[in-house]
This record gives structure tokens, C-alpha cells and sequence, in this order.
């Protein structure tokens, strides 16, 4: 008994894992240019799509395709807020609200047109039906101990980026005052271009792992970006470390209510997040 | 100015001929007409709160839903007489709004659109759950409740169009009403200049709890008037993030944000398409989401915006104008001044 | 007298500024010499600000013609502004408060010329920063951060200072310690134009002044030349 809700608590912890991967991007956008990429998980799942093509087009492993999509995936974030998103941010959030929603409608029936409706996943192969036993009956998939890893080195990696390295100032300094950086030489334009194109990057890390962890399609997109949303207010805005434990926090969630049906499972998430955001509003580890 | 009666005349003979629809068009058309005035409704709420309160929401469709399955459970399920059941249902969906708002409201800008969003797909799978309104494949309306609109096709078509018809009038007339009142002209106020508006004594969360609060009732009554219409409740359809809230956006800001004309424009032109956009399956999301992204960028005002530019002056006024002696005054004011410095 | 011929420093002609249809500077002409101290004066709203704007690529619309070592800056943004030589102390100091008082500091240099000046000069000038490298600015009393906002201004190697009222919000003392520094920044052949409330102050400074009402020069020569009374009516348009 204890060992089976013990394997559903640890599966609990690696699906967080897999939500920071999702949250990670939004955290970094919003934090630094304040707006929240209402298209972002659409983004995961085009990415997974364009994974899905390099495998299948070039042969090549999920690996591979996962490091030839990163630098094409920093070029588009870059490019996307350089010539787009750049020019409604700032003024008036609504405006970037609108243009990302729509985006996030425009990819969503591009995919369908495209793909079509059929769910697709990518093969893990021998990873992902290994597992690793702990002992008195408790064990977990290999896969998820791997993506839950490369979601705490990630975080890591960002955080050394932002507070270890000169470009990491110059976000942080423009996230802290867009103006003052503008007046001072910093030029706000080409730092949030390149924050976005992190962003993306974290995005095509996300993609490599949850094509492979489950199904997508694509309508699948809102589900990410609720996932993303829900760890990023629940472990407090503008904070990296945080979004780790918001999305265990939701991962746990899931887990509990995933013991019922998918429908609970779900349900049981936006629950928790209610419940933090009524007790909590400004999530377990704020920055500001 | 001959222009802008001439079109003032054209939007009040529209009127009239809405008015008289059934009379004046065949029952396939009145249904779609019936579609027209729902989406109109839930264009003018959205834009309200968009466009004037700066509430912006992509989670109104669970109003809508929460009212088709009050609408069922009062009408179908209670036996309650289905007119009231209609009114029942919005303030079904009035009650649901209270405590969305009080979460809702500790996110700002963005946070808590996609928190009404999270709301909305909470209220969804939580109406699968219910099985007495057939689950998580819902359940049809039955033949009664149907049957006390009308005993005849043609008789129950006509009296849900003015279902529709009168709402999309009562929602015309009270954001009218609204936006002329002392708590709209604050909210133009507070849309120009949020701490501005404040330091004159705007009380805005006032008018955000009251906008808030005041649209659910109207989108809940939409719910039961689609519910009418398709004969059906089911979570995803009831629920429906696209009919309900992406298309209601995509019709509001082409046909200008903000404005009172906007999702009037927004929402004709869109039905003047929909014929052709339906040939289109997908692509016509991807045309309408492109076009949206291409009216932001260049003209905010939307289609409106254009047209304003044109007529000189809204269709229907909302702001309130300086008498002209005033404005002669300030205006000679204004010269003498910037002459001085000269 | 600062000259307008080309070996001005800084040379503003005929200039105006507008925030859309407002003319915030109207005609205004002004030079700075290398190693000048220059002083604006003027009522809040009188334009002096907008001027250090226009001049640091800030500003949407600016007519006529300013130029940098002879070269015309109009146009241009403030990043190639400020690497050509140019930097700003923002009114308010402006620092990015959860950065740290180096990490301030170190953008500064990140984004200037790369010259003579470096951290170890400022930890020079100002002792009581080094101390406090690691705090974060925010924390900083005010005559603190005004330090880190100078110090981050003079380790992007300027020729040309800006200095958008530093005295604001100050103690006196804290005052009197920065305006110390004016005549060392200028012995290092750094021109400085300072906007100031503070008549006393600027004008005991500077070099040569000018003073700005309503988004026009109402005044201007050395300030030996002209009398205290002189100046209070064209600061006031009286």
C-alpha cells in the first residue's frame, strides 16, 4: 500500500520535473519583459512537430534532433521578438495579450492543417521503458529520472546565466528598469531579442523531452501553457528556483488526482492552484 | 455630417429590421440571425471589460457554459418553467462569477486573463463529472422544454430569435447606459490614465467588480439561448473555447477594441463572411488570427477606427461633448497662450 | 566664452524638441567645450531635461542639429551614442536596484569607450562603494546610489558628461562631497554639462551657463559676469 502511493508521490516529483521544463520559458519571458506569451505552449508543441520532422526526415535520434532544433529555436525567439513582439511591448499589455492569443489560434490550425488531428509521439526507445528500482517495490522510468534532472540542471544553468555572466546583467538590469537601461546605452531592444531567444531554447529543451514522455497534438498547446502559468504564479513570479518547486507542487497535484481518472487529474491541478493563489497569492518563493 | 446621419439612418432601419426578422426572413435565416444576436452579446461583454474596464479575459465561454447547464438543470432537470429558467441560469453564472473574481482579481493584466482561462477549463471538466447532465458526453434537451417555445418550428424559432434579440437589446442599452454614466466616463478615465483617474476620485475597483459581475449574468443567458438552439449540453460543446471566446476576440478587436460601433462592425462583418469561412475549415482561424495580428499593428481601432475617420464622429454617442461656447472659449484660450510663447 | 566654431565639444543648434505636437525646446543653442563645465539652470518644466534626452538619442522628435566632435548625433541611437563617448547620469539616479553596486558599475563600463578609467579609480573616488560592492543598489542610502550612478557614468570613459540634476533629494553634505568631484572629472579633459536646480551650486561651478525658461535660453554667459538678480529674472521670466 505504502509503495504504491509512494511510486504515485515519486511519479508526482518527475512530472514536476517535466512542468518546470514547460514553466522555465515562461518565467524567463515574463520576468524580463513582462509579459506572459499567451502562445507559448503552442510553441512547445511546434517544436515537438518540427522534432518529429528532423527524426523522421533525417533518421536521426531524439537526441540529435533535439541539438539541431536549439540554435534554429534561439534564432526564431530572437527574430520573433525582435520583428514582432517588439513592437506591442510596453505600451499596452492588451496588445500583446491579443497578438499572442492570436498567434497561439494561428499555429494551432497551421499544425492541424498540416499534420492533422492524429496524436503523435516521439520513440524514446530503450529509455523509456527502462526503469530504475529503489527498492521495497518502489520504482520510476528511467525516462523521468532523466528529464527531471535535466529540469534541475537547467534551472541551474539559467540561474548561473542571469547572475554569473555579463549578459545575464544586462537582462536583469533591463527587467529592473527597461527605461533607465535605455537612457544609460543598454539597448532594451536587442537584450529582450535575446532573452526571447533563450526562452525558445528552453522551449526546444521542453519539446525534446515531452515528445517523448507523452502524446501531442495539436490542440495540445493550451494544456502546456496552463501547466506553465500554474508553476510560474504558484512558485512566485521571477523567480527560477521557484518555478521547481511550483511544479512539483502541481506535479504532486496531478499525481494524487490522477489516482481517479484523467478528468480529476487535471481538475485536481487547477484545484491546488486555486487554493495557493487564495492562500498565497504571491507564490511560494516571490521575487518581487 | 450628411454622412453620419445618413449612416445613423442606416444602423436604426438595421434595427427596426432586426426587430421584425422573423417576420421578414425565412426560418434558416432567423436562425442565423439568432447566432448573430449571441455572438453580438458576447462581443459587447468582452469588449466592455477588454476595451474599458482593462479586464482582458480568455475564459468568458465558462459563463456560457455554466449557463446552458443551469439552464438544463433548472428547466429539464427541476421541471421549472423555462422562461424563468433562462433567468435562473444568469444568475447562476453571476453567482460563479463572485468567487472567480475574488481569485481572479489578485492576478493582473495577463496572469489573470489566463487565470479566468484556468476558471473555465476547472468549470468544464467539473460539468463532465455530473451525471445526472449526462457526464462527460452530455445529454440532449428534452422534447418538453423544447416544445414551450413553440408548438410549431416556425413559432419556436421565432420566439427564441426574440429571446436573443431582446438580450442583445438589453445589452446594447445598458453599456450604452453604462458607458455614459459617471462610472463609464471614470472607466474611460481609467483607461486613459489609471493614476490619474484615481486621484480624481475614480473608485476603480468599483467599476472593475461592477463590469466584472454585470457581464456574467448576460453570458450566462446567452448559455441557455445556445442550449435552445442546438438542443444539447456536453462539456466541450457548452464549453466552447473557440465559438465563445476566440472568435468573440478575433470579431471585437477587427472591428475596433474599445469602442461602442467595434463589435457591432466586428461581429456583421464576421457573419457577412462566415458563409465563405466555413468552405475554409481550419484556415479560416489561421486568416481571422492573421488579419487580428495585422489590425493591432496598424490601425488599434480596428475597422471602426477606419470608418471613424470617415463619419467624423461615433455612430452612436457615448462621449459627452463640450457645449460649443464652451469649446470656442477653450480653444481661444489656447491660442492666446501658445501665441505668447512664441 | 565657449565658441561654436568646430573644435566645440559639444555643439547644439537651432535645436527643438517635441513631445508630439509640444514644443518642449524651442531654437536653443548651446556649446560645450572639452574639459568645460557648463551649467543649465531653470524652473521645473523649463525643458532642461528634455534637452539631455534630445542630446543622448532619447528623445522622438528633435529638430535641428547637434553635434559630437563634429559629428552630427541626431538620429543616431543612445547605445552609439554613448560608446562614441557621450554618457548620462539620469535624474533620479536610476541605478537597477537588484543588481549589485559592481554589477551597476560594471555596465557602465560595458557600455562606454574603454578607456583610462577603471574599477580601481572608482573605488578612489568613492571608498564607501567598495566596501559595499556586493550590496545590492537598491539597499544604498541616496548620496550612495548618486555615487554608483556617477561612477557608473565615469567608467564608461566618457568625453562628455551628462548630469541630470544629482543634487536632488540630497543632503547638503552629500552634496557638497559630489560637487567636489566636478573640477577632478574636468582635470581629466572631461567636458560636463550640468543640469541643476540648485542656482548657487551650478553656477559657483561652472565655467559658462546658461539658463532655460520655457524651452528657451532667456540667459546665458559667465557666471562672474552677470549679477545674482539678473539670473533670478530670467530663471522666473520675470
Amino acid at each position: 500500500m505504502i509503495a504504491v502511493w509512494a511510486n504515485q508521490l515519486l511519479q508526482g516529483v518527475m512530472l514536476g520535473g517535466l512542468y518546470t521544463l514547460f514553466a522555465i520559458g515562461l518565467s524567463l519571458s515574463a520576468g524580463v519583459m513582462r509579459f506572459v506569451n499567451i502562445a507559448h505552449g503552442d510553441f512547445i508543441v511546434l517544436t515537438c512537430y518540427a522534432l518529429l520532422l528532423l527524426s523522421t526526415l533525417l533518421g536521426v535520434n531524439p537526441v540529435v534532433a533535439t541539438l539541431i532544433v536549439l540554435p534554429i529555436a534561439f534564432l526564431f525567439g530572437f527574430v520573433l521578438q525582435r520583428f514582432l513582439l517588439q513592437r506591442v511591448v510596453g505600451e499596452n499589455v492588451l496588445l500583446v495579450i491579443l497578438v499572442t492569443f492570436a498567434l497561439s489560434i494561428i499555429i494551432e490550425n497551421g499544425l492541424l492543417e498540416g499534420f492533422g488531428a492524429d496524436p503523435q509521439k516521439i520513440s524514446g526507445g530503450w529509455m523509456e521503458t527502462a526503469t530504475v528500482a529503489l527498492g521495497d517495490g518502489i520504482n520510476v522510468g528511467l525516462f523521468q529520472v532523466v528529464t527531471f534532472v535535466g529540469a534541475v540542471a537547467l534551472v541551474a544553468v539559467l540561474d548561473l546565466l542571469l547572475y554569473r555572466t555579463g549578459i545575464g546583467a544586462k537582462i536583469r538590469a533591463v527587467s529592473d528598469d527597461v527605461a533607465a537601461a535605455n537612457l544609460i546605452g543598454l539597448s532594451s531592444v536587442r537584450i529582450y531579442a535575446v532573452a526571447m531567444g533563450i526562452t525558445f531554447v528552453t522551449i526546444g529543451i521542453a519539446a525534446g523531452f515531452v515528445s517523448i514522455w507523452t502524446n501531442f497534438d495539436p490542440a495540445s498547446g493550451p494544456t502546456r501553457l496552463l501547466v506553465a502559468f500554474e508553476v510560474i504564479v504558484m512558485g512566485g513570479l521571477g523567480s527560477l528556483w521557484g518555478s521547481l518547486a511550483g511544479g512539483i507542487v502541481l506535479g504532486l497535484a496531478q499525481a494524487v488526482g490522477g489516482q481517479f481518472d484523467i478528468a480529476w487529474q487535471i481538475m485536481a491541478g487547477h484545484i491546488v492552484f486555486l487554493i495557493v493563489l487564495a492562500l498565497r497569492p504571491q507564490g511560494l518563493f516571490p521575487k518581487y | 455630417m450628411l454622412i453620419l446621419n445618413g449612416a445613423r439612418a442606416i444602423f436604426a432601419a438595421g434595427v427596426v429590421a432586426m426587430a421584425a426578422a422573423p417576420f421578414l426572413f425565412g426560418a434558416n435565416y432567423v436562425v442565423l440571425l439568432t447566432d448573430f444576436m449571441s455572438m453580438l452579446v458576447l462581443a459587447i461583454m468582452w469588449n466592455l471589460l477588454a476595451g474599458y474596464a482593462d479586464i482582458v479575459t480568455v475564459g468568458q465561454h465558462a459563463y456560457v457554459g455554466v449557463g446552458a447547464y443551469a439552464f438544463f438543470g433548472f428547466a429539464a432537470l427541476a421541471g421549472i418553467n423555462p422562461y424563468l429558467s433562462i433567468l435562473l441560469a444568469g444568475l447562476v453564472a453571476l453567482a460563479i462569477a463572485v468567487p472567480t473574481m475574488i481569485l481572479v482579481f489578485r492576478l493582473r493584466t495577463a496572469y489573470l486573463a489566463i487565470g479566468t482561462w484556468v476558471v473555465a477549463e476547472l468549470l468544464m471538466l467539473a460539468s463532465g463529472k455530473l451525471n445526472a447532465w449526462g457526464g462527460g458526453s452530455g445529454t440532449s434537451l428534452p422534447i418538453s422544454i423544447v416544445l414551450g417555445f413553440g408548438r410549431a418550428r416556425g413559432d419556436r424559432i421565432a420566439t427564441i430569435y426574440w429571446l436573443a434579440f431582446g438580450l442583445a437589446a438589453v445589452a446594447m442599452l445598458a453599456t450604452y447606459f453604462l458607458l455614459r454614466s459617471r462610472i463609464g466616463i471614470g472607466l474611460t478615465a481609467m483607461r486613459d490614465n489609471e493614476e490619474g483617474a484615481a486621484a480624481i476620485g475614480v473608485n476603480i475597483t468599483y467599476a472593475r467588480v461592477l463590469c466584472f459581475l454585470g457581464t456574467a449574468p448576460f453570458l450566462g443567458i446567452v448559455g441557455a439561448v445556445i442550449t435552445l438552439q442546438k438542443l444539447r449540453i456536453a462539456p466541450p460543446a457548452s464549453f466552447s473555447i473557440t465559438d465563445w471566446t476566440v472568435l468573440i476576440i478575433f470579431n471585437v478587436v477587427i472591428g475596433g477594441i474599445g469602442s461602442f460601433e467595434g463589435p457591432i462592425i466586428g461581429t456583421i462583418v464576421y457573419f457577412l463572411l462566415r458563409q465563405y469561412l466555413a468552405g475554409l475549415g481550419a484556415w479560416h482561424l489561421i486568416l481571422l488570427g492573421t488579419f487580428s495580428i495585422v489590425v493591432i499593428l496598424i490601425e488599434k481601432r480596428g475597422l471602426w477606427g477606419l470608418m471613424r475617420r470617415g463619419l467624423g464622429d461615433d455612430l452612436i454617442p457615448i462621449a459627452h461633448k463640450p457645449s460649443a461656447a464652451f469649446d470656442a472659449a477653450a480653444k481661444a484660450h489656447i491660442n492666446a497662450a501658445s501665441d505668447s510663447r512664441q | 566664452m565657449a565658441t561654436t566654431a568646430p573644435t566645440a565639444l559639444l555643439a547644439v543648434e537651432d535645436v527643438s524638441v517635441f513631445y508630439e505636437k509640444f514644443r518642449a525646446i524651442n531654437h536653443v543653442n548651446i556649446a560645450v567645450g572639452a574639459g568645460e563645465i557648463v551649467s543649465i539652470i531653470g524652473a521645473n518644466g523649463a525643458g532642461k531635461s528634455t534637452l539631455l534626452k534630445a542630446i543622448i538619442g532619447q528623445a522622438d522628435r528633435v529638430e535641428g542639429k547637434i553635434s559630437f566632435a563634429g559629428d552630427p548625433i541626431i538620429g543616431r541611437s543612445t547605445e552609439a551614442i554613448v560608446a562614441s563617448g557621450i554618457m548620462l547620469v539620469p535624474e533620479g539616479r536610476r541605478l537597477f536596484p537588484s543588481l549589485t553596486v559592481e554589477e551597476n558599475l560594471g555596465l557602465g563600463w560595458e557600455v562606454g569607450r574603454k578607456g583610462e578609467i577603471r574599477f580601481d579609480d572608482i573605488w578612489r573616488l568613492f571608498p564607501v562603494l567598495k566596501d559595499r560592492r556586493r550590496q545590492k543598489a537598491g539597499s544604498l542610502s541616496g548620496g550612495q546610489q548618486q555615487m554608483v550612478a556617477l561612477g557608473r557614468a565615469l567608467l564608461a570613459n566618457p568625453r562628455l558628461l551628462l548630469c541630470d540634476e544629482i543634487s536632488l533629494g540630497l543632503a547638503p553634505l552629500v552634496v557638497n562631497e559630489l560637487y567636489t568631484l566636478i573640477p577632478q572629472i574636468k582635470a581629466r579633459g572631461i567636458g560636463i554639462l550640468i543640469v541643476e536646480q540648485d542656482i548657487e551650486r551650478s553656477l559657483a561651478a561652472a565655467d559658462h551657463f546658461y539658463c532655460l525658461l520655457e524651452g528657451k535660453v532667456s540667459l546665458t554667459g559667465r557666471p562672474g559676469d552677470v549679477s545674482r538678480d539678473l539670473v533670478m529674472k530670467h530663471y522666473f521670466g520675470l
